[in-house]
């Protein structure tokens, strides 16, 4: 059926340049040699590090944001990449009582307002669990708990792709069910893991809410966190040139993501492979 | 089968993690909203529901009705999300069709632009806005040469000529800005999966093409837009950071900004611990409804 192909192609290139021309103009300014965000202003690299005070190499609120930042993704994806493999596992085998109510606790920090979360953390972290606080450990507890979620997801996705044949024929041949898990699953696992290191290391740097109502002081803000409370206080482009930084890296990382996916999944077909890609940058 | 226990084993970290911080914080809200106050406004949780002290609830719900407090930013809160959700679906519904049907050798193309947004950081795709819409940014002189600031103004869409300084347009089209790409997405899906032969049977079968897409494509794509719809309305429910970078005027604040202000700001944490669960409850039945929605469509499906 064509329906007018050339209105929806037209609405379909517009949508994309307004969806990305912002983001562009202003990783542009983050080049600027002067001082406005508003306007092009020649080249440099001034805002990065060659201004003594006020880049983001020699600001120290912006050097500690984006440090702290990097830092939290860290912890994040190495905390909640193992715990969500593992419920993973557990709850495709885990049978009869209490694994519906234990499904539904599992995905409801997916539709959750963050807001409602986040505060909900913070009255936890002031009052019952008083003596864990506010601060980096609390921001990085925040941020597993609804990364765990999605590492689940994905861990999932990928069991569901595998099937239960391979598990039985180990278990048939006489595999006890701990070498089932470590060798026979943990291996099929491994790309679903590594885009799950990908995915919460994403999710943990983009996340605001949780960061912002449950950092401490100025050691614990985040680069979202900084981009929020200067946005509005005529920032320099030093802003920009951080934002940059943090898009950089975290397109870094998709690519780096990509190719290890691609490796660790070499003997499969190309195409399954793609769309398993696919699906998983799709589903953030 | 004593192997049981190695499943068990492999779900409990997890499972006890969700209870803690999940649950529990959950519950922290219940309890706070409550619970009471010390002299200085600390909140004090109550946590055993004999215990429970209504009068935070009582207050909030008096502050959400007609003639409360927090009545105009409810209000304000649902318009919002309301025109919001409906300029998003205008926009997405086309632009998902065309990248699942007619987007050819551009397929692969267009994804990877459609997918870019989600790795971009959302504070930093609205801070990118401010740039574009501050004084004598570029946006702002587009807008100006175009004339639609002024055609804007005669409408009463546009208030002086700070697109930053408050206006309830800005910060519904920044919403829009924002979570659009969260909307396309699952609607891609939806629309990607329907069969080709469903919308060649109905035209042969006499319909036009405005019929097919009206009556087979349109029904076989409800689930999806329905999911895409509540994926980008609960979040904006609980927004408060867009109104702050785009406005941060109490003339364009949100629910989010109302809870915000109480939890962060001010001294009565109560009070917006209250509001939290008055709002909770309110998406509840958002949720509760789009859940019974997809029941219903699973068991049509199953019975046909």
């Amino acid at each position: 059926m064509k329906r007018r192909p050339s209105f929806l192609a037209i609405t379909t290139w517009v949508y994309i340049v307004w969806s990305l021309l912002p983001v562009l103009l202003a990783i542009r300014f983050a080049f600027n040699s002067g001082r406005s965000r508003t306007s092009l202003q020649g080249w440099s690299l001034r805002w990065f590090w060659e201004d003594p005070t006020l880049s983001v190499f020699h600001d120290p609120t912006l050097q500690s944001a984006l440090v702290h930042s990097l830092e939290l993704a860290a912890i994040v994806m190495l905390v909640a990449t193992p715990l969500g493999t593992a419920l993973a596992l557990g709850m495709r085998r885990w049978r009869g009582r209490g694994s519906g109510t234990a499904n539904i606790v599992l995905l409801l920090p997916l539709v959750t307002p963050e807001l409602v979360f986040a505060v909900g953390m913070f009255l936890l972290f002031t009052t019952a669990f008083g003596f864990i606080g506010l601060g980096t450990t609390a921001q990085a507890i925040g941020q597993v708990t609804f990364t765990l979620s999605w590492v689940v997801l994905i861990v999932r996705g990928r069991l569901a792709t595998i099937g239960r044949d391979v598990e039985e024929a180990a278990a048939d041949l006489g595999a006890p069910p701990l070498h089932v898990v470590s060798r026979v699953l943990l291996p099929l696992l491994v790309p679903a893991m590594a885009a799950s290191l990908l995915v919460s290391f994403a999710l943990s740097i983009d996340d605001f809410v949780v960061s912002q109502y449950l950092a401490s002081g100025a050691d614990t803000t985040t680069v979202p966190m900084r981009i929020y409370s200067q946005a509005r206080g005529g920032p320099t482009p030093a802003l920009n040139a951080l934002a940059t930084i943090m898009l950089v890296v975290s397109l870094l990382a998709l690519v780096l993501a990509y190719f290890v996916f691609k490796a660790l999944t070499r003997g499969e077909q190309k195409e399954q492979r793609d769309t398993a890609f696919r699906q998983l940058a799709m589903e953030m | 089968m004593g192997s049981r226990w190695i499943w068990r084993a492999l779900a409990i970290p997890g499972l006890v993690w969700l209870a803690l911080f999940f649950v529990v914080a959950f519950y922290a809200i219940v309890s706070v909203g409550l619970g009471n106050v010390t002299t200085l406004y600390e909140p004090v949780p109550h946590w055993n529901p004999l215990d429970w002290n209504v009068g935070y609830i009582w207050a909030a719900l008096k502050a959400v009705v007609p003639g409360g407090d927090t009545w105009d930013t409810f209000l304000r809160t649902v318009i919002y999300v309301i025109v919001a959700v409906a300029l998003s679906l205008a926009i997405a519904y086309p632009v998902a069709w065309y990248a699942a049907r007619h987007a050819g050798r551009w397929r692969g193309l267009i994804l990877v632009l459609l997918v870019l947004p989600f790795w971009i950081s959302y504070l930093m795709r609205m801070f990118a806005w401010t740039n574009l819409l501050a004084d004598g940014g570029y946006a702002t002189r587009v807008l100006h040469a175009l004339s639609i600031d002024s055609l804007f103004q005669s409408i009463g869409l546009l208030d002086g000529n700070d697109w930053l300084g408050g206006q309830h347009i800005a910060v519904i089209l920044a919403l829009v800005y924002g979570y659009v790409p969260y909307l396309i997405l699952p609607l891609f899906v939806a629309l990607d999966r329907i069969d080709q032969r469903m919308i060649e049977a109905a035209r042969d079968l006499g319909a036009s093409a405005a019929a097919a897409f009206w009556r087979v494509v349109v029904p076989l794509s409800k689930v999806g837009t329905l999911a895409g719809i509540v994926l980008i309305a609960l979040p904006m429910f609980g927004d408060y950071y867009t109104p702050d970078l785009i406005s941060g005027s109490p003339k364009t604040a949100m629910m989010g900004n109302a809870i915000n202000g109480y939890v962060q700001g001010g001294p009565d944490k109560s009070l917006g611990a209250a509001l939290t669960l008055l709002l909770s409850a309110f998406l509840l039945i958002f949720m509760i409804y789009y859940l019974r929605v997809i029941r219903a469509d699973q068991r049509e499906a199953a019975a046909s």
